[in-house]
């Protein structure tokens, strides 16, 4: 089996089947469907003026967009102006260069990392590693897949897909100093043991380096939630602070972070507000007794500039909830390794062709049914399958998806345009159909209808009524029946 | 081939046996109610067409007792969707064309599907974005077009129907109907008056079957996992006969229901609601005699 790290949205298919018959991965995905979706609609129950944050909300991320240039240098001057440095880089390479230089500059050795995916998405650990320093995880959950060498599987909830057993077997590897018969059964003997081994390392760490949930233009903050509170100490106790966030982080003031606040955590954990919200303004100041030395933001664009004015503008409303992934039918399915990408379900599925491009990550947007659950519950009111169907019709204009399939489309297209050969193709496949399963006395099964093997491999194909409603209604016009329709009328 | 199939022939008959399709004939309008004198174009939709012609009797019979005169124009083909929604858009506009010329000058157009319904209302304006000369009349059309059960209950005011049904349901909620055209209640307020029918909700109705269009081929294996949870909901709750208001549904969970042996009845809502009688959807219909 491909490991998680290999998975490509090229091998989503064989991804996903194999998912499917993980036993262990399915029992875990059964928390997502029964954890996130009860609390979340538990919150919004509880707070009757939800539907007007949202529009709020997405007000408010709208307005960004269209004056996201203004934002960012404003944001620029304000950190500026509190002694930090920004660092703008346009892709993945520009933005591992940035933080490589500033760990130099102290010639750090071990890295403590809050939880971001925008380094997971410009793969900032492989990439210190490569380069002699060492990145520790300091989320649970992160720190639990650091240690299986794994990619997160849920952008909010990065180790869903790990059973407690698995925990303990991965702590059991890799925390050899302590005795191999410790309990490692319940809950809190493996947290206070991951607490252990964190405090160290937050203690020998020469930089910090954390996410961001918004950055604020007026102030030149930058903020994350969490709720174990190891944000706070990756960034507090180093030396050096370097904050990585996308560009469309930014919103004007704290007053708006605030609105975005108020969903974020509904629609995530079904909390009202994160444990933890830690407002970063700087490095320290004279007098202060903590903080940074210095304090760095790198802004990465890696693509997203381009969405402005595109099909795809609306998915930088997205504020990384993961409500989508967790009312997914597909991703509560396959989990999020399945896709091969930095952000799995439907957000991903829009997000990961800007980044990898179409041709790399087609697939991903037609692994939906267009169930329509994603926008229902995105907190933003993204339009997640409209903006799916854009990267199909990209791919078709492109020439990228299966020949095959396009031929068949074309074909059918064509016949449908034209009623009376439609009509004619309809009243034949349906008489041979007809007659075939009155044959078989039964809908048809495994390989009993050619090209429906997509179809029959899972399930029965219903046998039709022997003749199109077409011909029926045009039949029962010309020779009017004495007979009711049917009996119970 | 071991398959442990229980044909469902010998499961126990819809009240009133079989049908003759050919017996079907077309309804007169009502003399009364809110829909005389409004001309309903009645869009079958491209599976009810090939695999399921009781259905569109039954949704004319249903407008035709609210008063409504039904005509279904024999130039309907398909809502486009397939091509649509694979990126084809000159394909999906090519068919679109073919749907708004043959349902021009209806008072209402009427769909026994959410999904199709949705893709006149909803997705026709997107489709002709910017398309001078068609938008006008994608945009009239997708005003004038409903789901059968939300037009009945929610335009035609019509909460009751005079049919019978011996069993207990269960109600799938297509995607499209739930949450593309907001329609919950309706097919619901019309169930509750059939003289002899139960309900028992599923316990995740929101949650797709699986079918998705194109979807359910192209992923197959996602599509099994989903209908097979769906299919487990659906013989959880106790309930003999499935209805849906979407063929496409119905297709995927009474096959996959056949597959796995499961002896509950599947039926499009309008067939129960227009006291229909037709061996329930999979079945094949008995040869029908010669002569007739």
């Amino acid at each position: 089996m491909t490991s998680a790290a290999q998975m490509t949205p090229r091998g989503f298919k064989k991804q996903a089947s194999a998912a499917l018959e993980d036993v262990s991965l399915q029992r875990a995905l059964g928390n997502v469907r029964d954890g996130f979706i009860a609390k979340r609609s538990k919150a919004v129950a509880k707070l009757p003026e939800f539907d007007d944050l949202r529009d709020q909300a997405r007000e408010i991320k709208d307005h960004v967009i269209e004056n996201l240039d203004v934002y960012l240098e404003r944001f620029e001057q304000n950190v500026v102006m509190q002694g930090g440095t920004v660092h703008w880089a346009a892709d993945t390479k520009a933005a591992q260069e940035a933080v490589l230089t500033i760990c130099r500059l102290v010639g750090a050795r071990t890295v403590t990392k809050g939880k971001s995916m925008i380094g997971e998405e410009i793969h900032v650990n492989p990439f210190l590693e490569e380069n002699g320093i060492e990145p520790v995880e300091t989320d649970l959950g992160e720190y639990i897949i650091q240690l299986r060498e794994e990619p997160p599987s849920h952008i909010i909830a990065p180790a869903i897909h790990v059973n407690k057993e698995q925990v303990a077997d991965a702590f059991l590897e890799h925390h050899t100093d302590l005795p191999r018969d410790r309990n490692l059964t319940d809950n809190a003997a493996l947290l206070a043991e991951a607490r252990a081994k964190l405090r160290d390392r937050f203690l020998e760490a020469d930089v910090g380096i954390t996410g961001a949930n918004f950055l604020i233009a007026e102030t030149g903050s930058t903020v994350i939630v969490t709720n174990e509170g190891n944000g706070d100490l990756t960034q507090t106790l180093p030396r050096i602070h370097i904050v990585l966030a996308s560009i469309e982080k930014v919103v004007p003031t704290l007053e708006d972070a605030s609105t975005l606040f108020r969903v974020l955590a509904r629609s995530a954990t079904g909390q009202e507000m994160s444990v933890y919200t830690t407002v970063s303004t700087g490095p320290r100041r004279p007098g202060d007794l903590d903080g940074p030395e210095q304090f760095h933001v790198v802004l990465v664009d890696n693509g997203r500039s381009k969405l402005i004015g595109s099909d795809w503008q609306d998915i930088l409303r997205c504020i990384r909830c993961g409500a989508c992934l967790n009312h997914c039918p597909v991703y509560s399915a396959v989990g999020g390794h399945a896709y091969g990408s930095t952000y799995p379900g439907p957000m991903g599925k829009v997000l990961t062709p800007v980044i990898m491009g179409i041709k790399e990550a087609g697939q991903l947007p037609n692994a939906s049914s267009f169930c329509g659950r994603c926008e229902e519950v995105c907190p933003m009111h993204i339009p997640l399958p409209k903006m799916m169907r854009h990267w199909r019709e990209e791919e078709f204009n492109r020439g990228l998806s299966p020949r095959l399939g396009r031929w068949a489309l074309g074909f059918w297209s064509r016949a449908a345009g034209m009623p009376w050969l439609y009509r004619l193709g309809a009243r034949m496949s349906i008489a041979w159909m007809s007659r075939k399963a009155r044959k078989l006395g039964r809908p048809f099964g495994a390989g009993q209808l050619p090209l429906a093997g997509g179809w029959t491999g899972h399930r029965d194909f219903p046998a039709p009524q022997g003749i199109t409603f077409q011909s029926a209604w045009r039949k029962a016009k010309r020779e009017p029946s004495r007979r009711p329709l049917g009996p119970g009328r | 081939m071991a398959r442990n199939i229980v044909p469902r022939s010998q499961s126990p008959a819809p009240a009133g046996g079989s049908a003759d399709l050919r017996s079907f004939e077309i309804p007169a309008p009502a003399a009364e109610g809110p829909g005389v004198g409004k001309r309903v174009g009645l869009f079958a939709t491209c599976l009810v067409d090939l695999f399921r012609p009781t259905v569109g009797f039954a949704a004319a019979r249903l407008l035709a007792d609210a008063g409504c005169s039904v005509v279904v124009p024999a130039a309907q083909t398909c809502c486009g969707q397939p091509a649509w929604n694979s990126g084809d858009r000159r394909g999906a506009k090519r068919v679109a064309r073919t749907v708004i010329r043959a349902f021009e000058g209806f008072d209402y157009v009427v769909a026994p599907s959410g999904s199709c319904a949705g893709m006149l209302r909803h997705q026709y304006p997107d489709l002709f974005a910017g398309d001078r000369k068609w938008l006008p009349q994608a945009a009239a059309l997708a005003a004038r077009t409903w789901e059968l059960t939300s037009f009945l209950v929610d335009e035609m005011g019509v909460n009751t129907v005079a049919a019978k049904y011996d069993g207990l349901c269960t109600y799938h909620d297509s995607c499209s109907s739930l949450r593309e055209m907001k329609v919950k209640d309706a097919p619901r307020t019309l169930l509750a008056s059939v003289e002899g029918a139960g309900l028992a909700e599923l316990a995740t109705p929101e949650i797709c079957c699986g079918f998705g269009g194109a979807f359910c081929v192209k992923y197959p294996d996602i599509s099994n996992h989903m209908v097979t949870d769906k299919v487990r909901d659906v013989v959880a709750t106790g309930a003999d006969t499935l209805l849906a208001g979407d063929m496409g549904c119905l297709l995927n969970i009474a096959g996959k229901l056949s597959r796995e042996g499961q002896t509950v009845r599947c039926y499009h809502v309008a067939e129960v609601l227009a006291g229909v009688a037709a061996p329930p959807i999979g079945e094949p219909l008995p040869k029908p005699e010669k002569g007739q």
